[in-house]
């Protein structure tokens, strides 16, 4: 039982790293109504901007907030100089596009800050909670709620966030109701890199810092995401923490699983849950009359 | 009378067709003018094109406003709403969230609650349904709703892509007398593009005739009634 | 979400189209004469090209002519290329009749997919193919299979020596294996698009619930297509284990079909014949990039990667059909 209890734990705190990272997922889906790919390798590259800028002496939580600003920037440029002339392109086009990014923030952030692991802080003390679960894990868990609350009440009760929707959804009619379509979606590319600067450096002190930190994590982010509800920020933080308690638990309990074939598990019985639920735990059915 | 829109030389292609060879047209302060033709004339395009949906050239001026360069957010902003062909709801939102989406560019918030209460009196179906998603409105309902939602934007210029299409005759009937009303009312002048010429005819005061891209006849309603090449082709009789 | 995948129709593609003969025939010409004017590692590269074409068409049968997403290709070709070794190794299968056993196996392994992958679309699909690719070579290097698969070590696959009355090298008799095999896989490809079948392939991609109320089997269709796709791609990864003599679970990552991806877009996803230049496309442009720097090779991939689809938004055939038309307007 005390195993069972120690791997939901674990479990749990895999899955706030997850959760963090489903939100970003999410954002981005509400924005541009697409996955973007390059969105783990843009939360790495902001993690070794804050990386840097901590190496250069500034205090933690000043590079804390400029490395989301720079990343909010950041993410609204590429919408405006990568993506803005592509408008027309297929939805296939942009995916290479994506991987073309993948690509190049990989390879440059190695370039520029080399292949060793780095360690990155943690803004919460070090220990754990009754020796079951990190301190900073806790602290992770506290920040995605909150990031959480900022997203449901910013498409909730926002102008712009329903207007960022309603782009997403229908650019065509949006810019009948006066939307600037092309500047929702680099609003929202910016909230998905700011949003993805938090994940990265919230979950940094945990998988360490490497180029390629997050190759693994975002498919776990995607997966959190679309078995939640692709359409749900909540449902996104609650398929996180799921896919890592599922994870852990498939890992320790089915021998022939072992640790080899965990992602492989995981993955499958995400399909499964897909299979039965075709929206995800949490997603709105969309309904629309032929 | 003095002139809400004037239209000069208006061309728009899609890729490498053109669909519109220059249109010469203009629009009454608070009138109803129609454009009237068969499949493929053109018609939606005109539309398209005052709303900058599509690449055009040409002279278009709300009155004195010139908007051909201008992007389809703020020709919107200029205060042209777009009934666009199919509606065009935001099916995922609930009635009222695009109701209020329709008053996006305004912020005089006491006014546009009152805009709401105003359109659920034209519409009251659209009040019993305005949690539901939008998706899930009959085709009556969900017209009912993209005309309101045009209303919410306080237009002086109402464009309205076949709002009769696929609709019930009683319910188009119903639609094309609170067009009537809102028309009376509010002195919204209206661009109506319809297949229904004789509908169309009834509402409109003004009447251009397409074809191929080309505007043939125009005239008032009346004399385009009267008209033999109108009656045989587009009214039947 | 079907609908995502670009739908643009290529007026090429219509009922009763008709081979072009002369530019098929020009292609066979040339195809035939480059192994003798090219070196042996060249012609080894053009086997290598004429394989990812293969298999990049078997992705755009399933992705561009049907709407079905797939982030997974790299299982089939990896089932593939797995099914051609173990029988080469532990059976002593000889190596030509194991191609088209790779392709059956994977026919059967697609069609077995697509039928729960019917209820997924979009995204869905995508996570689940993608799933499937995650899933495979681990289950290649797992312990339980080490036996047949030879776990991470992989097998060695070894080729009969090339007869004595075909004047050729082994890398040029491969080529024209490939060259062949190619042929007809795009042959076999081009029938299926003109036919009852392959529009109702498209028809199922464009507007799937008008398909269903005409009476087309959508199920029954999309795991079909599933089915063919994996034999294309199937087809391909056993010639691959063959003329590489070699298979190992690291060489068909998820990596794999991010590529075979990349080649279908720059391609261009409404073609047939595309698939060459994007199997040429991935097979040349790492290496390139690599040349001018090895450290930065990636980003400048990725950099190409962009421009090419500025430069080409709907791939090379798009700019092909483009041309087309504007040249017959000029005319």
């Amino acid at each position: 039982m005390d195993l069972f209890l120690q791997q939901i734990l674990t479990g749990l705190a895999n899955g706030a790293i997850y959760a963090c990272l489903a939100l970003a997922v999410v954002m981005i889906y509400q924005a541009i109504d697409h996955f973007n790919f390059a969105q783990g390798e843009m939360a790495m590259f902001s993690t070794y901007i804050c990386w840097a800028m901590i190496a250069g002496g500034l205090p933690y939580w000043v590079a804390f907030f400029a490395t989301i600003i720079i990343s909010f920037v950041g993410g609204l440029a590429i919408e405006r100089i990568i993506f803005k002339p592509l408008h027309s392109a297929p939805v296939l086009s942009h995916v290479v596009v994506f991987i073309g990014l993948v690509a190049i923030f990989n390879s440059t952030a190695g370039a520029i800050w080399d292949h060793t692991i780095k360690t990155f802080p943690s803004p919460f003390p070090d220990g754990s909670f009754a020796g079951l679960i990190g301190l900073h894990e806790i602290g992770m868990f506290f920040v995605t709620l909150i990031m959480l609350l900022g997203i449901f009440g910013f498409f909730r009760f926002t102008r712009i966030g329903m207007a960022m929707q309603a782009a997403a959804a229908n650019p065509d009619s949006a810019g009948l109701v006066g939307i600037r379509v092309g500047w929702m979606l680099a609003l929202g590319w910016g909230l998905a890199a700011a949003i993805g600067a938090v994940a990265g450096m919230m979950i940094a002190p945990i998988v360490f810092l490497d180029p390629n930190m997050m190759l693994g994590i975002l498919l776990y982010g995607f997966a959190s995401a679309i078995v939640g509800g692709i359409s749900s920020p909540g449902g996104a933080v609650a398929g996180g923490f799921l896919v890592g308690i599922i994870e852990n638990l498939a890992g320790t309990y089915i021998p022939a699983i072992g640790s080899e074939l965990k992602l492989t598990v995981a993955l499958i019985l995400i399909v499964t849950v897909l299979l039965f639920k075709p929206n995800g735990l949490f997603g709105k059915t969309i309904v629309t009359r032929v | 009378m003095s002139q809400i829109l004037e239209v000069k030389g208006l061309e728009a292609s899609y890729g490498p067709t053109k669909v519109l060879h220059g249109l010469d047209f203009s629009l009454d302060q608070g009138g109803v003018t129609t454009i009237l033709g068969a499949n493929g004339a053109g018609k939606t395009t005109t539309l398209r094109a005052i709303s900058g949906m599509v690449t055009r050239s040409g002279k278009i001026s709300l009155a004195g406003t010139e908007l051909s360069s201008l992007s389809t957010a703020d020709i919107t902003r200029r205060g042209i709403a777009h009934v666009p062909e199919g509606r065009g709801t935001f099916v995922r939102m609930s009635t009222e969230d695009n109701l209020r989406l329709g008053a996006y560019s305004r912020n005089d918030k006491a006014a546009i609650a009152e805009d709401m209460e105003r359109v659920y009196t034209y519409f009251p179906i659209l009040k019993q349904r305005r949690g539901q998603q939008a998706g899930t409105l009959s085709g009556g309902e969900a017209q009912m709703l993209a005309v309101g939602r045009a209303l919410m934007l306080r237009p002086r210029l109402l464009l309205l892509d076949e709002p009769s299409f696929g609709l019930a005759p009683l319910i188009v009937q119903e639609l094309f007398a609170i067009l009537k009303r809102i028309n009376d009312e509010e002195g919204v002048s209206m661009l109506l593009v319809e297949q229904n010429a004789a509908l169309a005819l009834e509402l409109a005061d003004h009447a251009y005739l397409l074809e191929t891209g080309n505007i043939v006849i125009s005239g008032t309603s009346e004399s385009i009634l009267e008209n033999e090449t109108v009656r045989r082709s587009y009214l039947g009789y | 979400m079907a609908t995502d995948v670009e739908t643009r129709a290529d007026p090429r593609l219509t009922v009763g189209a008709k081979i072009p003969i002369k530019l098929v025939g020009l292609f066979i010409i040339i195809g035939a004469i480059l192994p003798f004017l090219l070196g042996g590692y060249a012609n080894f590269q053009g086997t290598l090209i004429m394989i990812y074409a293969i298999a990049i068409l078997g992705l755009n049968l399933l992705t561009g002519f049907n709407g079905q997403f797939s982030l997974g290709h790299s299982a089939f070709y990896a089932v593939g290329a797995y099914t051609a070794a173990i029988l080469v190794y532990h059976l002593d299968w000889p190596v030509y009749v194991t191609i088209p056993v790779g392709g059956v196996v994977c026919f059967i392994a697609g069609f077995l997919f697509g039928l729960p992958a019917l209820r997924l679309e979009g995204l869905y699909l995508a996570l689940a193919t993608f799933a499937l690719g995650v899933a495979v070579p681990q289950i290649l290097k797992s312990s339980h299979l080490e036996g047949l698969t030879g776990g991470v070590q992989g097998l060695d696959v070894f080729r009969p020596p090339v007869p004595e009355f075909l004047p050729l090298t082994m890398d040029q008799l491969w080529y024209y294996i490939a060259f062949g095999v190619m042929l007809i896989m795009f042959w076999i490809a081009w029938n299926l698009i003109n036919s009852r079948t392959g529009r109702a392939m498209m028809a199922i991609r464009d507007n799937p619930i008008a398909a269903k109320s005409m009476g087309v089997n959508a199920s029954l269709y999309k795991s079909l297509t599933f089915g063919v796709s994996a034999f294309y791609t199937g087809i391909a990864g056993a010639m691959a284990a063959i003329v590489i003599e070699f298979v190992a679970p690291d060489s068909f990552t998820f990596q794999l079909s991010i590529l075979l991806f990349i080649g279908m877009v720059v391609g261009g996803t409404n073609s047939i014949w595309g698939a060459i230049f994007g199997g040429f496309f991935i097979l040349t442009v790492p290496n390139f990039a690599e040349e001018i720097s090895t450290g930065l090779s990636y980003a400048i991939f990725g950099v190409i990667l962009i421009l090419v689809i500025y430069v080409l938004p709907s791939g090379v055939a798009g700019l092909v059909n483009l041309l087309r038309v504007r040249i017959r307007k000029l005319l």
